[in-house]
C-alpha cells in the first residue's frame, strides 16, 4: 500500500503501456517524459524510436498498426501542431492511436514562446477529432492513461492524454540573467 | 546531366513482379499510388491518397512490427522532400527489411509539372529547382546502402535492392516526365487498412 501510494506517476505510465502490450514508443527529447523514455529504452518488449519531428510518430503508428503492433507517441504541447495535418490519417484509416502530451505554456510557465501552442493544444486536437483526456493530479495519472489506452485499443479511437503543467511542475532554469 | 530515360510504370511493374505474401508495399500519394496499382492491386499494397510525407515513417513502423517480411516504400521526390528527417529516423533503427525507392522526375507531377527541388537550378528564374540530390541526403542521414539509378542496365540491381538486399536500402531512380493514365485502387482508407491486416494477420 505504501509502495503504491508513493509510486511515481511516470513509472506508472510505463506499467500501463506494458499492460496494454504497447510495442513501439516514439518520442522527441522531452524533460517531462525523460524518465518514461528511459524506462522504454531499457525495456526488452518495447522498441523506442527517437523522431526528428512529431509528425513522424503518426506515420510510424499507422505502419505499426498495419503490421499488428500497438504504439504510443510521447510529445510536448509545443510539438502538437506539427502532427495536426497527419492526425487526419487516424480518421481516414480508422486506426487506434494513443499520444501522451506533456503540457507547457499554462501553469506558471516562464517562457512566453510556449503559450500559443500550449493554449491551442486541446483545441486543435479536438478539431481533428482526437479524444482529449486531461490529468493534473499524480494520483489520477495511472487510471487516466489506462482509460485512454482502452479507448484507443479497445474502442478504436484516437486519444490524447494531456499531462498538465501543474502535474509536471513549473520548468525552472534557475537564476536567470536578463540582458 | 543527361535526360532521364526510364519509364516509371514498367519499372515499378518489374520491381513488383512475382510479389508474394512476403512483400509489403507502401506507395506515396499520386503517381506512385497509380504506378503500384497498375502493376496489380493487391491487399498487401497500401496505396496512399493523402498523408504526404508519411510513407517513409509508415514503412519504418511496419518494418519494425514485421521483421520477417520485406517492406518496400515507393514514393516520389517531392513526397520525400517533405520528410527528409524520416531518413535519419530510419537510420537510427537500421531495419534490415526496409527498402525505399524514390521515383524522381524532378517535377511536381500531380499539379502541372512545376520544377521540384530536385530539378536543376538553371531552368530559369520562374521554374527552377535546387538541384537537390536525395541520394546524397539519404547517405548523409546515415543510410549506408544508397544508389542512384539512371539507366536500363541498372534495373536488375534495382529490383534486387528493392526486394532482397539487406536493408535499410535507398535507391533514387531518375524517371521521365510522362503523362500517364490514373490507375486507381480503392480509396477508402479504412478498407485499405483492413484488407492489408486481414491478408497479413488473418484479422482486420
Amino acid at each position: 500500500m505504501n509502495a503504491e501510494a508513493s509510486a511515481d506517476w511516470r513509472d506508472e505510465i510505463f506499467e500501463v503501456l506494458q499492460t496494454h502490450d504497447i510495442k513501439q514508443v516514439y518520442h522527441v527529447p522531452d524533460a517531462g517524459h525523460s524518465r518514461l523514455i528511459e524506462h522504454c529504452q531499457r525495456s526488452n518488449s518495447i522498441r523506442t524510436v527517437p523522431l526528428t519531428t512529431e509528425e513522424e510518430g503518426i506515420g510510424l503508428a499507422a505502419g505499426a498498426w498495419l503490421g499488428g503492433q500497438r504504439s504510443a507517441l510521447l510529445m510536448q504541447s509545443s510539438g502538437v501542431g506539427n502532427t495536426i495535418n497527419l492526425m487526419g490519417l487516424t480518421k481516414t484509416l480508422r486506426f487506434p492511436f494513443l499520444t501522451l502530451i506533456t503540457m507547457r505554456g499554462e501553469w506558471g510557465e516562464f517562457n512566453s514562446w510556449q503559450y500559443p501552442m500550449g493554449q491551442g493544444t486541446p483545441k486543435v486536437l479536438e478539431a481533428m477529432g482526437v479524444l482529449v483526456y486531461s490529468v493534473d493530479k499524480a494520483s489520477e495519472v495511472k487510471a487516466t492513461v489506462d482509460a485512454a489506452a482502452r479507448a484507443a485499443f479497445n474502442g478504436g479511437q484516437s486519444v490524447a492524454v494531456l499531462l498538465r503543467q501543474k502535474l509536471i511542475g513549473i520548468k525552472d532554469f534557475g537564476k536567470k540573467t536578463s540582458k | 546531366m543527361s535526360k532521364a530515360t526510364l519509364q516509371r510504370r514498367p519499372l515499378v511493374k518489374k520491381i513488383l513482379e512475382g510479389a508474394d505474401d512476403n512483400l509489403l508495399v507502401i506507395a506515396g500519394l499520386g503517381s506512385s499510388n497509380w504506378d503500384i496499382t497498375e502493376a496489380g492491386d493487391r491487399p498487401l499494397n497500401m496505396p496512399l491518397w493523402g498523408a504526404m510525407g508519411a510513407p517513409v515513417s509508415m514503412g519504418l513502423g511496419l518494418a519494425l512490427a514485421q521483421p520477417d517480411k520485406r517492406v518496400l516504400v515507393i514514393t516520389g521526390d517531392a513526397d520525400l522532400m517533405m520528410s527528409l528527417g524520416s531518413l535519419a529516423t530510419v537510420a537510427t533503427q537500421q531495419p534490415e527489411n526496409l527498402a525505399i525507392v524514390v521515383l524522381d522526375n524532378e517535377k511536381f507531377g500531380e499539379t502541372g509539372n512545376q520544377a521540384s527541388h530536385t530539378s536543376p537550378r538553371n531552368n530559369g528564374p520562374t521554374n527552377s529547382g535546387a538541384g537537390a540530390d536525395l541520394a546524397v541526403i539519404a547517405k548523409g542521414c546515415g543510410i549506408a546502402d544508397v544508389g542512384t539509378v539512371r539507366d536500363a542496365s541498372e534495373v536488375a540491381e534495382l529490383v534486387k535492392a528493392a526486394r532482397t538486399t539487406k536493408g535499410p536500402v535507398f535507391r533514387l531512380v531518375k524517371v521521365m516526365v510522362e503523362k500517364l493514365e490514373f490507375v486507381m485502387p480503392p480509396q477508402d482508407g479504412a478498407h485499405l487498412k483492413d484488407r492489408f491486416r486481414q491478408a497479413l494477420l488473418g484479422h482486420p
